[in-house]
């Protein structure tokens, strides 16, 4: 049985007389709530945090007012703003397909979150394909954005659509490259199994084994992933100096907040993964730390890598497209198959 | 009727009225989009199927491979804004004909065709043994594959790179 159902049962011990698709379609929608949840509260907590990074970055001290102490409430505020505002369609748009993108883009980002491992006994489903699943439910963004860049009838949002598509799909070979190398190692997709086999102290962990094999491969991942989830260095698709804003240019209020909120929950996702395959997932550095729960763990190597992603959006330019593509086919790509070589080698003798 | 029942329905119907849609919309670019939620379909049949692997496999190739390059296809397309489907017109009678026979035909496989019980086991992983069949008892064919797709990667560039000459 699913850990996720098991942790409902032993939680709600009233669900065990329902009739079991009753029980697990409640218990469905119940997870999937709190991860919306989550989405939610993390997005409003990193927009806050970005804010306020970059500003210090930029010796200035950011939104200080709202809230009261280090304006905390300013992305509250502006939430509220983004939901009374102006629902506006263009009128040469597609409407269908201007209406359905943004909930394509969040959905798939949400999806990911089914495999995330919290702690051993919570994780929404621990699917033996767990790591190939989040893999594949991130092209389904691609094809979100892509219809949301046709569908305003916009020429920047169309070329950030169209940039966008094709930095995902080149930068998801490195992506599955890189953590093939350590699954090729574990011998396992599952995410839970992916942490179980890094137990031990932190040397256990993926990141220092075979070294530096794997920790190239770490580094391989996280440029990747950057440019996944379209951040600076990687963030061409809504250069704001040639493409206005992107492939949502046309978008306002909600469904704007939604591409918002998909493309913040992405970062975490990226960092999750990074987190579970690399970083030890919901697991202590060391033995005598093992008293404080899994899942801060977890969510604080998570925060971590989010917040080195911040933090090298105001510290590097942004590349120009031919670089972009340089990095990806020229140096990501050899280095991740002489890492799969390598290891296989290693193993080997 | 049982739960699994509604759940195999609803899924059906997806993947058939998104097929239905590639197949009758007036626009391209909704044939396209409307393929997403087709190929969604099949990979939940395979799902249902207890096939974890093939299903994400569908996934990856087809929505993250295929699909992409037919959106860039279509969105490429000259004029695309205003260019509708021509369905060319033939003569109703041979249309009609070759409709009633193919139906006819597949009626035919359907009602000979041994179809197999669904299977009571359990939801049984099965990415270990499609790795070690594959590179076992199916080496070949993978290595012929592997040429192939070698082979079409090598000439889309040589043809992608023809004007530097």
């Amino acid at each position: 049985m699913e850990p996720l159902v098991q942790f409902f049962y032993i939680l709600l011990p009233f669900l065990r007389d329902w009739p079991e698709w009753l029980a697990l379609t409640v218990i469905g929608i119940v997870a999937a709530l709190l991860m919306f949840g989550f989405v939610a509260i993390f997005a409003l907590f990193a927009i806050w945090l970005e804010r306020k990074v970059s500003a210090h970055m930029q010796d200035r001290i950011g939104p200080m007012e709202v809230g009261g102490w280090h304006g905390w409430a300013q992305t509250i505020a502006d939430t509220i703003k983004l939901l009374v505002k102006e629902d506006i369609v263009p009128e040469n748009a597609d409407r269908i397909l201007f209406k359905l993108a943004p909930a394509i883009v969040f959905t798939a980002a949400l999806a990911g979150f089914a495999v995330l491992p919290w702690t051993q006994d919570f994780i929404p489903a621990d699917l033996n394909v767990g790591l190939l699943y989040i893999l594949s439910v991130s092209s389904f963004a691609v094809i979100g954005i892509l219809m949301g860049g046709w569908a305003s009838n916009n020429k920047w949002s169309l070329y950030g659509a169209m940039r966008s598509a094709s930095q995902m799909v080149s930068y998801e070979i490195p992506v599955a490259l890189a953590l093939l190398a350590v699954v090729m190692n574990a011998g396992t997709l599952s995410m839970r199994h992916l942490v179980m086999a890094q137990s031990g102290n932190i040397l256990d962990w993926n990141v220092f084994n075979f070294f530096p094999l794997t920790a190239v491969a770490f580094i391989i991942y996280f440029v990747a992933s950057l440019a996944e989830v379209n951040r600076t260095p990687f963030d061409l698709p809504e250069g704001e100096s040639e493409l206005v804003g992107g492939f949502h240019t046309e978008y306002s209020g909600m469904r704007f907040a939604f591409f918002f909120l998909g493309e913040y929950a992405n970062m975490y996702v990226v960092s999750a993964i990074a987190t579970t395959v690399f970083l030890g997932g919901w697991l202590p550095p060391f033995e005598f730390l093992s008293f404080i729960p899994g899942p801060i763990w977890f969510v604080g190597k998570a925060m971590t890598m989010v917040f080195i992603q911040m933090w090298l959006r105001w510290t590097l330019p942004r590349l120009r497209v031919d670089q972009l593509m340089y990095t990806c086919w020229k140096v990501l790509t050899p280095f991740s198959f002489a890492i799969i070589l390598l290891i296989g080698l290693w193993k080997v003798i | 009727m049982e739960a699994n029942q509604i759940l195999f329905i609803a899924i059906a119907l997806l993947t058939v009225l998104s097929a239905a849609m590639v197949a009758f919309s007036n626009k391209l670019i909704h044939s396209a989009f409307a393929l997403l939620a087709t190929f969604t379909g099949f990979a939940m049949l395979y799902v249902y199927l207890s096939a974890d692997f093939l299903a994400v496999t569908q996934i990856v190739v087809y929505v993250g491979g295929i699909l992409i390059l037919i959106l860039f296809g279509v969105l490429m397309t000259h004029k695309i804004y205003s260019t509708t489907k021509k369905t060319a017109h033939n003569s109703l009678i041979v249309s009609l004909l070759g409709g009633i026979l193919s139906a006819g035909l597949i009626l035919f496989i359907i009602s000979k065709a041994p179809w197999a019980p669904l299977l009571a086991k359990g939801f049984n992983p099965t990415t270990a043994i499609i790795g070690k069949e594959i590179l076992t008892g199916y080496l070949l064919p993978f290595e012929i594959i592997s040429v192939l797709l070698l082979g079409a990667l090598i000439g889309a560039i040589y043809i992608a790179r023809a004007e530097d000459k």
